[in-house]
């Protein structure tokens, strides 16, 4: 499957050369398992193992959930408390998934902020980096979908915003947002189709996943110098690399280990944290809460929907010349869907042939200035639409869009790079000195 | 570098939760109270609780409903099944469709809604309100205080500055911890409204206490199963890194130039 030479799997008894002239499901887990991976990865690749957990986790409680929640606007809200009263453990259960949702997230944004660092969306991993995209997507769908079904104050009134946003389309936005609730507004026809969603799309996302691994697999894992390792034989391949079983295995299960001991810590004792007071509050159509805030995980893309107000003078312009076609609010949603789609076009904006950030001495500034970007976003996102708040909100998404469609194009051209390093070995020993095992005479 | 500020980043992430960003507006005054659930080790005060029931049983009942709770998880609160019997059949009626009729309540059944006056339902009303919010839409003083849930309840009841007023035709209260400063509860409490058993006193602010250590109860009756719960994954799961960080160095110990292989 690797591009990268490695031992492959034997079939030694006659037992096995049965089973693997008919399907050889051995070899492919033995080749899955034993990839030859750049030995010089960080601690900032261990979140693929994180999200796998996470993906694992959320699926097994979730279908435990399922076995006592009721999917009906009069009952939901109930079935709830009845988990969290008279399941055996399942106050555990839902917090646990309520709270895995955030760790899911925690873990997707640190995974794409190292892609986003290390250039590991850059060829020859494209695909990679758009399937990844697309179970960010998915993500965000099935963590919506989840959030409504508790049937609170929150869930009712996000799914209205929410939903509201395909209203904003040109011409056909009513007919769509209709078609979606299965009804002219949040009712149960919603809550049902979204519990049924909410069911169905972790499978994808898990199909997606197999995808997201054969891909990498195929062209090998990008790291931290962005050097790719040698190929012309497996004696050079195997000085770059460490087979994935037991090294990454173990590396990243103790990593895995120290991030659930401060999942469950709040878990434990404040599950509630990452929450909204008003979702324990049972939904009513004609009570509107204060503020309408969505999840924290959403914010960031929120206040970008948000930012682009009327009185911008880009979103004037975009009115004028389509004729009104895209008002204010449309260009709220294009701009929040369009902030996404930077990213996945990140592979073809950037056109630094350096992968890593490591040695582009001007992207660096650039990039952890986008973390900030980030962080502040989120923080307008959760702030009410007034001012200082709108203003802020429009410089940081400005920026978002100035990074993936100003600066990486630029920065490809006038960056000088700092000089890589030959090889992934020399790399490795630089950091660690070098191994006596390793030595050949030759070297 | 990059490694300090996405480490500051993710931390910035685990203590900014949305919820802390509505702020309810106006000045709210939140006494932070020293509840003895508080804290990782901190457990119920079952006199309290109890104190708290009979509160509510003699005061809230009149206007708020508790209908998510089943008179049967009473006995967490210390008493004896016959005692939660003769509590439900003595406070209680609820209709059953089979009789078609109001019957004395049986330990199985919910406490009743009320939604005669239009008050809300106090089942989650400790975990549906937070008491501390900010500072400036980060969530910091949740992660240091807690969510205040039921320092907004405690705070509420004993908010009440004397202060009324008529708006559209309804009295309006004026008190120091609801959003806005006025509310439309006339104040529940007085001193000595209710006599306990165990001859507590019952002063405003005692009585605010424990009614909100026993809503607290309602909303969250699992917390000490859960506190419990995460104390044992806490130490397991350290257990378990520290054993897979030292299974990891080893492993890779050959491989770094700092060891011989042997």
């Amino acid at each position: 499957m690797s591009g990268i030479p490695h031992d492959h799997y034997e079939p030694k008894t006659n037992g096995e050369k049965w089973l693997n002239s008919r399907l050889p499901i051995v070899g492919l887990l033995y080749d899955t398992l034993m990839i030859p991976t750049p030995k010089n990865l960080n601690w900032w690749w261990i979140w693929g193992i994180v999200l796998a957990f996470c993906l694992a986790l959320q699926i097994v409680t979730g279908i435990v959930l399922v076995m006592h929640y009721t999917p009906h606007v009069d009952l939901a809200f109930a079935s709830i408390e009845h988990i969290m009263r008279n399941v055996n453990g399942g106050y555990m259960l839902r917090y646990i998934h309520m709270n895995g949702a955030s760790l899911f997230f925690v873990a997707v944004y640190i995974h794409i902020f190292r892609g986003l660092f290390y250039g590991s969306y850059k060829a020859p991993r494209e695909i990679t980096w758009i399937i990844g995209m697309l179970i960010y997507l998915m993500m965000m769908g099935t963590a919506f979908m989840g959030y409504v079904l508790p049937w609170g104050q929150m869930s009712f009134w996000g799914a209205t915003v929410i939903t509201g946003l395909f209203g904003a389309i040109p011409f056909v936005g009513e007919a769509i947002q209709t078609w979606l609730l299965g009804g002219p507004a949040v009712d149960n026809a919603t809550l049902n189709r979204f519990f049924s969603l909410h069911y169905l799309l972790p499978f994808v996302i898990a199909a997606l996943v197999i995808v997201h691994i054969w891909a990498f697999h195929t062209t090998g894992n990008n790291n931290p110098t962005g050097v790719d390792v040698r190929k012309g034989s497996k004696a050079e391949a195997e000085k770059d690399t460490l087979p994935f079983w037991p090294y990454f295995v173990i590396k990243d299960l103790f990593a895995l280990a120290v991030i659930l001991v401060v999942f469950w810590a709040i878990v434990g004792y404040m599950p509630n944290y990452l929450g909204h007071p008003d979702n324990y509050i049972e939904a009513n159509p004609l009570v509107t809460p204060a503020h309408i805030v969505p999840e924290w995980y959403f914010l960031p893309f929120y206040a970008i929907l948000r930012a682009f107000t009327g009185e911008v003078w880009v979103v004037q312009f975009a009115s004028f010349i389509t004729g009104g076609i895209i008002d204010a609010k449309f260009f709220g949603v294009l701009a929040m869907f369009g902030a996404i789609l930077a990213m996945a076009l990140a592979p073809w904006l950037d056109t630094s042939t350096v992968r890593s950030g490591k040695y582009r001495p001007m992207f660096k500034w650039w990039f952890y200035l986008l973390i900030i970007d980030f962080f502040a976003l989120m923080w307008l996102g959760a702030m009410p639409a007034e001012e200082p708040y709108a203003t802020f909100s429009l410089i940081a998404s400005a920026y978002w869009f100035a990074y993936f469609f100003v600066i990486l194009p630029i920065l490809g051209v006038i960056e000088k790079p700092l000089a890589l390093p030959e090889t992934i070995e020399e790399d490795f020993n630089a950091h660690y000195g070098k191994a006596d095992a390793d030595a050949t005479p030759a070297e | 570098m990059f490694k300090k500020l996405a480490i500051g980043a993710a931390f910035a992430i685990a203590i900014a939760p949305a919820s802390t960003f509505a702020a309810g507006g106006g000045e709210q005054h939140i006494e932070d109270f020293d509840f003895s659930f508080e804290g990782p080790f901190g457990t119920w005060d079952q006199n309290q609780l109890q104190r708290g029931l009979q509160i509510y049983t003699e005061v809230c009942a009149a206007c708020h409903g508790l209908q998510y709770i089943p008179l049967r998880t009473l006995e967490d609160l210390g008493y004896s099944e016959e005692q939660v019997i003769t509590y439900a059949a003595d406070n209680f009626e609820v209709f059953d469709p089979e009789e078609d009729d109001f019957r004395p309540a049986i330990p199985t059944d919910h406490f009743p809604a009320n939604t005669g006056v239009g008050a809300p339902d106090l089942s989650l009303m400790a975990k549906a309100r937070a008491g501390f919010h900010g500072p400036y839409g980060l969530g910091i003083n949740q992660l240091v205080k807690g969510m205040g849930g039921a320092e907004y309840i405690a705070s509420l009841l004993d908010g009440y500055t004397g202060e009324e007023k008529e708006e559209a035709g309804t009295v309006l209260y004026e008190n120091k911890a609801f959003p806005g400063g006025w509310i439309s509860m006339a104040p529940p409490l007085s001193e000595d409204q209710v006599e306990f058993a165990d001859g507590h006193p019952a002063t405003v602010e005692a009585m605010s206490e424990d009614v909100a250590a026993f809503l607290m109860w309602t909303a969250e009756p699992k917390m000490m199963e859960r506190k419990n719960a995460g104390f044992v994954g806490v130490l397991f799961l350290t257990v378990l890194s520290v054993l897979l960080y030292l299974v990891n160095k080893r492993l890779w110990a050959p491989h770094k130039g700092k060891t011989r292989k042997d």
